[in-house]
């Protein structure tokens, strides 16, 4: 991934900074140039929550390029407490042991590194409620 | 050393990764026996950084956990310092990933440090300076390491994963400071007796020097001018936390200096998760916040290779009992755990060469 | 005024890896067979979808590529990309330039060299469908995305595994008749259970081959199709439609809403409903794919298509029959050309050329390509000209 590319999105996927439509109150994440409810455009910043549950999930065996070393990885679709879904690893946890519907909570982990000498990206994951 | 405004702890948190692997487990890959690392070094397991964490994200977390208990905003932070002798990048501030996803950027200052196992407690230092002089009115002081073991060293068998944040504040501004500093001493020498160079995955040593020339001499000085500087008698405190690069280490110290082990045993971590290196004498500070009472004095003593030590005596506040459980505390991350073998253990520190 | 727009002829290559085959020759094979029987004057489009030949041909500006590989230079040409849509997206795109009245005589189709890629480029460059800064970002890919939906459902509608093994199975057994399928032999329940995990509750059978392929469909005005080939079919319906291109941001995990929407609208243009349609070609990336797509085109009640599936209703001569051809599963998935190769059969099917894939007496066919997973479809229906 190209170091702009990285970089631009450090906000949303490191603190995960959302945003919110003024309007009908819909959170809008990843960000949209309009609601993807009502299609205002009057859309301003908004926290997401840290702590969740798991909506489904799958075990990762055959990782994509960049990722060949973390496998096997869990891939989860989680629901934050305000209802806010999002896409994720969920981590520190046996892929045997992972459930539906568990409790889990945003921790700040590193997702893949460029190679040896590229850079190294870092996001939100999710673990098991601790 | 004391600054001219006087400092306090506002806040402090930890971070221990879950894995952990047994002493006997590694000395079964090398045809060891366990005995001597168990019975005579005093540690059990280590902890062991998951294949997707790393100095970055271990001070994220427990920098976290001290801002829950200081009750402030990332904002307010002047300072994040993160000490380390394995951080990710060799050139590239670890501070600044920290920094940033924490929320504490664009108005701070920052830098990572290097002065092995005492590089968390020279950030310490800083952030009592920043502090102390009026720059800045809070200091966040990292000290982290996810250290390599070299394959089949004894210092295989302690090397652990895990840090301490510790955030320093103004005694004037603090509502509800968590201890106060009476004051420090940093005594350091030209002692190489731990040492990487830069092209080289894994630390040397100097083996039996880094006994009484390093760790004895620096962590026993600097500890020793402290109590002369501060007036202090070992009975005067209620818990002191040497350096652990193994168990027995601190508490041949202390019997040196004349502590006793009730004095220590509060903050002697290194049998449950190994030596955390610039992790380990805050995180041993930090388990003694997690149960310490107001008026209770601290003595906190570091050692780093190359070589040097700071001391430090804090007097334990009420703030300690209300921001306690704002936080884990280090025993809970202690007693999350999950054991691994060799080879999960060769894959997580990155061992197998893809 | 939109004019009615005929099919008058076919041409697809089978699917396979064909090491021996670069992305023009393939192309150039399937747009000869279906010019073969025609007698049009020439063509003056040619739109033809394709996903991957930038990344694993180095290849783009395919538009220009391709009319000049046919001959039909200076003729208007150009790719259309909607990942594995990239076919239906075509399709609908040279209806719309013949329904307008911009052009008579319109080629289209797609055209994929999966192979051209090693391995891991290959799957990598057919992530991309995905959101690439919040679903890749995280290491997911194709197949991990199409796991969360399978997990989900299984978890909410208690359908059992096996059921998604038996829709392969069903593709399988249709593919074997198909002499341009890539996998042209059946398989049993079990082979799908105790192949290898990709991204749980995956497995490999669960999965369309990778493979290269080539299709193309030639277009006039209907009213003049009669001069230019005995044989034709008329697209009564067409349509397209979208939804989040990130899976967690779908309102409904359950539900692929883009088919929903686009097999209504084409529907109601056709005037037709799902109990019309005898014969259709679905998008069965994965096998949760296909059960999606049975239900959200209206062929069965929602977490119900295990019912159906084992009552018969989607073989030929059932309710509907699904994919004779064998599906993404048995024909292959050539990505950009599959929406092609629906169109391709299905036209097939209405002119009684379908061999041992004929599904007898079929009047109303239905094709449909998903886009990603789920963030477009395209549905077209055809009718048997009289």
């Amino acid at each position: 991934m190209s170091v702009p590319r990285y970089w631009r999105e450090i906000p949303e996927r490191s603190r995960l900074e959302g945003s919110k439509c003024t309007k009908c109150g819909y959170v809008i994440y990843p960000q949209r140039a309009r609601c993807a409810k009502c299609g205002s455009d009057s859309i301003e910043p908004y926290q997401l929550p840290e702590k969740g549950k798991l909506l489904t999930f799958t075990i990762v065996r055959n990782p994509p390029r960049g990722f060949e070393k973390m496998a096997p990885f869990v891939l989860g679709i989680i629901e934050l407490v305000d209802g806010t879904r999002l896409t994720t690893q969920i981590t520190d946890v046996l892929p045997g042991e992972v459930s539906i519907g568990m409790s889990v909570e945003a921790v700040f982990r590193k997702i893949s590194e460029d190679g040896d000498s590229g850079i190294i990206q870092y996001a939100i994951k999710f673990r098991p409620t601790f | 050393m004391k600054p001219v405004i006087d400092v306090a702890i506002s806040g402090w948190g930890s971070y221990i990764p879950m894995y952990r692997i047994t002493v006997e487990e590694i000395a079964r890959v090398w045809g060891k026996s366990p005995r001597h690392f168990r019975e005579e070094m005093l540690i059990d397991e280590k902890a062991v950084a998951g294949i997707d964490e790393d100095v970055a994200t271990i001070s994220v977390e427990a920098s976290k956990n001290a801002l829950g208990r200081a009750g402030l905003s990332p904002k307010e932070l002047g300072a994040v310092f993160v000490g380390s002798e394995s951080k990710p990048y060799a050139v590239k501030p670890t501070g600044t990933i920290v920094a940033e996803a924490i929320g504490a950027t664009p108005r701070v200052l920052s830098a990572d440090m290097e002065f092995a196992c005492k590089a968390g407690t020279e950030c310490l230092q800083c952030c009592i300076g920043l502090v102390g002089s009026g720059m800045i009115n809070y200091g966040l002081a990292i000290g982290a390491d996810t250290a390599q073991g070299a394959p089949a060293d004894p210092l295989e068998y302690s090397a652990g994963c895990g840090g301490t944040a510790l955030i320093v504040g103004r005694r004037d501004k603090e509502k509800e400071p968590v201890a106060l500093l009476e004051g420090s001493v940093s005594y350091v020498t030209d002692t190489p007796d731990f040492w990487r160079r830069q092209k080289c995955n894994y630390p040397s040593h100097a083996e039996a020097f880094t006994g009484e020339p390093a760790y004895f001499t620096h962590i026993i000085s600097a500890t020793k001018l402290l109590l002369e500087e501060l007036s202090l008698k070992p009975t005067d405190f209620k818990h002191a936390v040497f350096h652990q690069p193994n168990g027995k280490f601190p508490l041949r110290a202390a019997k040196i200096l004349g502590f006793k082990k009730e004095q220590i045993e509060h903050g002697l971590l290194v049998p449950y998760i190994g030596n955390l290196y610039a992790g380990s004498s805050v995180t041993g500070f930090s388990a003694i916040l997690d149960m310490a009472e107001p008026g209770d004095r601290v003595l906190l003593a570091s050692f780093g290779s190359g070589a040097g030590s700071d001391a430090f005596s804090f007097v334990v506040q009420d703030g300690v009992r209300t921001k306690r459980d704002m936080a884990p505390k280090v025993m809970d991350y202690i007693k999350r755990k999950q054991n691994i073998d060799y080879a999960i253990y060769s894959k997580f520190r990155g061992k197998i060469v893809l | 005024m939109m004019r009615r727009v005929a099919i008058l002829s076919y041409g697809l290559t089978k699917v396979d890896k064909h090491w021996r085959k670069s992305l023009r020759e393939m192309f150039g094979d399937a747009a000869k067979e279906a010019l073969k029987d025609t007698k049009i004057p020439g063509l003056e489009a040619l739109i033809v979808g394709n996903m991957c030949a930038s990344d694993l041909s180095d290849q783009n500006n395919i538009g220009a590529l391709l009319a000049d590989y046919l001959g039909i230079i200076p003729s208007t040409a150009y790719r259309v990309e909607a990942a594995c849509g990239s076919g239906g997206a075509a399709v609908l795109a040279a209806y719309a330039s013949v329904a307008s009245g911009m052009y008579d005589f319109v080629m289209t189709g797609g055209v994929e060299k999966l192979t051209d890629g090693v391995g891991r480029e290959t799957t990598f460059s057919l992530g991309k469908a995905a959101d690439a800064e919040y679903e890749l970002f995280f290491g997911s890919s194709f197949v991990s995305l199409n796991a969360l939906l399978m997990n989900h459902y299984m978890h909410v509608y208690h359908t059992p595994r096996e059921a998604f093994a038996d829709l392969a199975v069903l593709m399988h057994k249709n593919g074997a008749r198909n002499p341009y399928a890539q996998l042209p032999f059946e398989i049993t329940r079990e082979t799908v259970l105790n192949s290898e995990k990709i991204a749980d509750p995956i497995t490999l059978y669960d999965c369309a081959p990778i493979g290269d392929g080539a299709a193309a469909v030639i277009m006039c005005p209907l009213e003049e199709a009669p001069k230019y080939s005995d044989t034709f079919v008329e697209i009564s319906g067409i349509a397209g439609a979208t939804d989040t291109i990130n899976v967690s941001s779908r309102s409904d995990l359950l539900s692929l809403n883009s088919t929903v929407v686009a097999a209504n609208k084409a529907y109601k243009m056709a005037k037709v409903t799902p109990a019309d349609i005898d014969v259709a070609e679905i998008h069965d990336t994965f096998t949760i794919t296909g059960a999606l797509s049975i239900e959200d085109l209206g062929f069965s009640e929602k977490g119900k298509f295990n019912k159906l599936l084992s009552d018969g209703a989607f073989e030929p001569g059932g309710v509907v029959a699904i994919n004779p051809s064998g599906g993404l599963k048995s024909r292959g998935h050539p990505v950009g050309a599959t929406g092609a190769y629906q169109v391709a059969e299905i036209t097939m099917q209405l002119m009684d050329r379908g061999g041992r894939m004929q599904v007898p007496n079929a009047e109303v066919g239905l094709t449909q390509n998903i886009g990603g997973s789920g963030s477009s479809t395209y549905v077209s229906i055809l009718r048997r000209a009289r």
